[in-house]
């Protein structure tokens, strides 16, 4: 394994890979990327590969908005020949209630301030969009034709070819058991397969984020979170968007491949490793999809899993150094919205690193933010 | 066994592709899938999983018993959505 480095990315997830490709584009010399099982192993290959631009800060939004652009002739941006599936069938966000409802149209002008494609449909517009959409209670939606969907293996491999392209080393099955630093200052990684001289590292680690942070001596308010998630057989397409209702807590898309991929969040889900999946899962899913998409019920489970989300303390992730450490970069804290802001984040956390203007400004996201109480709470998280 | 040779017959994923996917680097099952969905379909690997082993054990000059399988994934089999709904009040 290589001795030394200019920048170790710790983590082989989407954003990992994105950050060491632009790392490496912008001239950032030696890049390493340390992934403890393999590629997209972690939160990036367990999501549920939405897209969408339909946020409730203008971070996100952004973010979002710069992301869907790149994803859309992402094969030719990076040079390589990978199909990464994307496609734009739209998101559907169902509102409930009068406060759901003001903050969606809230969202809306928000959204439109920055371009973004989405409007206000009334049930009956829902149920043009999607015919078998039981409206009842509904005050009407949000929809964005413009979201969508991509394969989360896809765009990481795509990434992290383009990264080897640009001699970016890959290590997978590596795992970072230390990292030594001498007053303020970063000298080395240490992994199972030997030690690598650095002063840069990129904490990429999705869910063990907190963890590799305390090897620094680092304590990020990221914590790890289990989401379940299942997908069905595949049938002929049926469900044009993502249908989301954040009063069911509950997403569901039916995918390119034909499958519809859906998840519930927990409210009580505590902080924790565990990724098995339950029973309980299998019987809240189905009882709370049937409710809104009746003829769902008809559909076989094929399989069910689990992830960690990255959670951050206001759902919004941290992207930045740490006050306690020169060079310790984080990007993590993604709170399950991680993948579809991966392109631009790669980007902006590269130019952030080499000290370059970047093409947003992300300064405000550092880690020292919770202690000045500068919070940026996303509204619009399942 | 030829290129042309379905591996996995729910997700028709033939030898050729396998075989492409392991000369890429790919040597574990778990990587082979999320690659090109073989062991995604509703047998769940039931029958490419030792095929594929056994490809990446030829590749790699391993012992086949030395490729660990995939993860394996609930439901045992597809159960339809209809039948995990209700049953809350007589657990």
């Amino acid at each position: 394994m290589i001795k030394s480095a200019d920048v170790v990315v710790i983590g082989g997830g989407v954003i990992g890979c994105s950050t060491a490709y632009n790392l490496a584009k912008l001239g950032a010399g030696k890049v390493v990327v340390l992934e403890k099982s393999y590629l997209a192993s972690g939160a990036t290959g367990r999501c549920g590969a939405g897209m969408r631009m339909q946020w409730g800060t203008e971070t996100n939004c952004l973010l979002a908005r710069e992301s869907v652009k790149m994803l859309s002739n992402l094969a030719e941006r990076l040079d390589v020949d990978v199909d990464i599936e994307f496609t734009q069938n739209g998101y559907l966000l169902l509102a409930y209630g009068d406060k759901m409802e003001s903050q969606f149209k809230k969202n809306l002008v928000l959204q439109h301030s920055l371009g973004i494609p989405s409007r206000w449909v009334s049930p009956e517009e829902a149920r043009d969009i999607v015919p078998f959409l039981n409206t009842q209670d509904m005050r009407g939606a949000t929809y964005c034709a413009e979201d969508g969907h991509c394969n989360p293996f896809k765009v990481t491999e795509a990434y992290a070819q383009a990264a080897k392209n640009l001699q970016v080393e890959v290590y997978t099955d590596t795992e970072v058991q230390g990292i030594v630093a001498k007053n303020g200052q970063i000298s080395a990684v240490r992994t199972n397969r030997g030690d690598i001289q650095t002063d840069t590292i990129v904490n990429a680690a999705g869910g063990y984020a907190k963890t590799v942070g305390r090897m620094a001596g680092i304590e990020l308010p990221i914590f790890p979170e289990r989401h379940e998630i299942l997908v069905t057989e595949p049938v002929e397409p049926t469900m044009g968007p993502m249908v989301m209702s954040f009063y069911h807590n509950l997403y569901c898309q039916q995918s390119p491949h034909g499958s519809f991929i859906m998840g519930i969040g927990h409210p009580d889900e505590p902080e924790g490793f565990d990724i098995r999946s339950t029973w309980q899962f299998l019987q809240d899913m189905a009882n709370r999809l049937v409710s809104i998409l009746p003829p769902l019920a008809g559909l076989n489970v094929i399989r069910q899993w689990a992830g960690l989300y990255d959670m951050c303390p206001d759902r919004t992730p941290i992207l930045g150094n740490s006050p306690q450490l020169e060079r310790f970069f984080t990007a993590a804290g993604f709170s399950g919205h991680g993948f579809m802001i991966s392109p631009i984040t790669g980007q902006l956390m590269a130019e952030m690193i080499l000290g370059k203007p970047t093409t947003f400004p992300i300064q405000m996201f550092d880690a020292g933010r919770f202690e000045r109480g500068e919070l940026f709470v996303e509204p619009s998280v399942v | 066994m030829t290129n042309d040779t379905i591996i996995c017959r729910c997700e028709d994923i033939t030898l050729g592709e396998i075989r492409a996917q392991i000369a890429q680097g790919k040597h574990t099952l778990e990587e082979i899938k999320r690659a090109c969905r073989a062991g995604m379909g509703p047998c769940q690997g039931r029958t490419c999983s030792l095929l594929i082993a056994n490809e990446i054990a030829k590749a790699t000059g391993k012992n086949v018993a030395d490729i660990p399988l995939s993860q394996v994934r609930p439901p045992t089999a597809p159960i339809k959505m209809a039948s995990l709904l209700g049953g809350k009040k007589h657990d």
